[in-house]
């Protein structure tokens, strides 16, 4: 795998700047091929990547709880007095819970995994490359991409949907109460106006994008740790432009793929 | 020692954008020897050692171990006859998240060795004895020494019984009796299972115990080839100067 060079000095010019995007962008394609041609090659070292998702669940749950629950929260609440004013509150429960489990929901998790996911993976990484713990496992005879990056980046890919869902609960659960107490409402009210305007079907897209969340994850971090050089300087900075980039390429692909979904089920 | 060229290293050059680090460098290691490479900080002796196992790709040259050139083999080919070979790191590289036990299983179980659980529990627990440190074995790389990472690093390294060893700087750091005990393990590795080393350092204590033939880096170049007692009692300047500049610190 030939990646090409990043410039690491301080103060680049447009031009060098320039080059650092492309080369950022064939390093990320080159990364991302080679992924896939590891990924289905044996060893497949399960209980590495169970071992990662365990620590990924571990380390995002509280936040993206707090979260889950002030989306629902504030969704609500923001909601209520424009919904009132066309006397349309028995749409809100529904339109709330449209937006949480199609958008919000997976958006914001996967911006939050990010923050804390990649940066992670980009530091963890980093430092074993300028520490040569990378090149020690390859004069080991060992694949360093298949067992550092290809476990990552599937433990990732894999973990992103499962907290999204948990997230759409939490969230629901906050609308839920919030409307609850606001309205006066009960649960029974609650579950029909969502069921009403809420199908199975908006479910699909919106967990379904959060596995190309959760991989942008996996692969930017692993990309920034991987080719980390220069000290501790390097790794600081293979984590924080790790957040950077990710974030920055979740909202494109997240733009990508809801025109494509709104193509192929036009609402 | 057999009259054998075990490594062969021809026409090495190596750059770093412009810079030539290496320049047409040439070393043949006999099967069985001890050689050493001198030379000051930065002068390239961690590269030379990197492009020998492949972790770095020479800009020219050829690099044979065993017969094989290195630079034309696939990847698992070279994994092949790495399986043979190992390193010990200027920085130990101890793996950060993992016990001083999986440190040195790691390489047992994923090199493609086929132990069984007992043969690699009983050389885990024979290596840690050979570099004194058998009390480690549950701790983690964070909670050691530099001193005693090194040992580690060191026993992860011959734990795979590797025919060939590249040591980067096995002694630098550590205090002159433990310097001296590991350079007498490098010496009897050689004798009792006829290990071939390069060895990096500017320990005159360690080389004295374990050279059979030195050279010297500078300038890019081989500079200076021999016995150590031809290197240390060179009338050249420059090493006089380097070997009286490295006695006083030792
Ligand atoms: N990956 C690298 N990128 C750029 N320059 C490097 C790299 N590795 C080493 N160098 C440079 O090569 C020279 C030799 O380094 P090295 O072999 O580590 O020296 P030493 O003889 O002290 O082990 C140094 O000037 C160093 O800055
Ligand atoms: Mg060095």
């Amino acid at each position: 795998m030939n990646l090409p060079r990043i410039l690491t000095k301080r103060n680049l010019t447009f031009s060098e700047f320039l080059y650092n995007f492309f080369a950022t962008i064939s390093g990320l394609t080159i990364f991302n091929l080679q992924f896939f041609k590891e990924v289905f090659l044996p060893p497949y070292e399960i209980p590495e990547i169970k071992k990662h998702m365990n620590e990924l669940g571990v380390k995002t749950f509280p936040i993206v709880s707090v979260t889950g629950l002030i989306i629902g929260l504030v969704m609500a609440m923001q909601s209520l007095p424009v919904f009132m004013r066309f006397g349309a509150t028995d749409y809100l429960p529904g339109t709330v819970a449209l937006s949480v489990v199609r958008e919000l929901g997976p958006v914001i998790t996967a911006l939050i995994f990010a923050g804390r996911v990649s940066s992670g993976i980009g530091a963890e990484l980093g430092s074993m490359r300028v520490t040569e713990q990378i090149d020690a496992m390859e004069v080991s005879g060992i694949n360093p991409f298949k067992y550092l990056v290809v476990t990552r980046i599937v433990a990732t890919t894999f973990t992103l949907p499962l907290l999204t869902i948990y997230v759409i609960a939490i969230a629901l659960f906050g609308s839920f109460f919030a409307i609850t107490i606001e309205q006066g409402t009960n649960f029974e009210y609650y579950k029909n106006a969502v069921i009403d305007m809420l199908q199975f079907s908006d479910f699909i897209p919106g967990v379904a994008k959060t596995f190309v969340f959760g991989y942008i994850v996996g692969l930017v971090g692993a990309y920034k740790g991987y080719t980390a050089e220069g000290g501790t300087e390097g790794v600081g900075k293979a984590s924080t432009t790790s957040v950077v980039l990710s974030s920055l390429l979740i909202l494109l692909f997240d733009t990508i793929l809801v025109k494509i979904t709104l193509w192929l089920w036009p609402t | 020692m057999a009259d054998v060229n075990i490594i062969r290293i021809e026409n090495l050059t190596k750059r770093f954008d412009d810079f030539t680090v290496l320049d047409n460098v040439s070393i043949n290691v006999k099967e069985g020897e001890n050689l050493i490479v001198f030379g000051r900080s930065g002068t390239g002796k961690s590269v030379l050692l990197k492009c020998t196992i492949g972790l770095l790709k020479p800009d020219g040259g050829n690099i044979y171990i065993k017969d094989k050139n290195i630079l034309e083999l696939s990847t698992k080919e070279l994994n092949k006859v790495r399986k043979h070979t190992s390193f010990l790191f200027q920085s130990a590289a101890l793996y950060d998240s993992m016990t001083v036990r999986e440190n040195l299983e790691f390489p047992l179980r994923k090199g493609g060795y086929n132990l069984s659980e007992e043969e690699i529990e009983e050389r885990v627990h024979k290596n840690l004895e050979l570099v004194s440190l058998s009390e480690a074995i549950d701790k983690m790389p964070s909670e050691l020494s530099g001193g005693m990472r090194k040992r580690i690093g060191l026993a992860r390294a011959i734990i795979t019984e590797p025919e060939i060893m590249f040591y980067d700087e096995p002694t630098t750091g550590l205090d002159p009796i433990t310097s001296k005990e590991i350079s007498e393990l490098i010496i009897n590795l050689q004798k009792q299972l006829n290990m071939t080393s390069i060895v990096v350092t500017h320990d005159l204590i360690c080389a004295k115990i374990i050279a059979d033939r030195a050279i010297f880096l500078k300038d890019a170049k081989v500079a200076y080839e021999g016995t150590l007692d031809e290197l240390v009692n060179s009338k050249d300047k420059f090493l006089q100067n380097f070997f009286s500049v490295d006695l006083i610190n030792a």
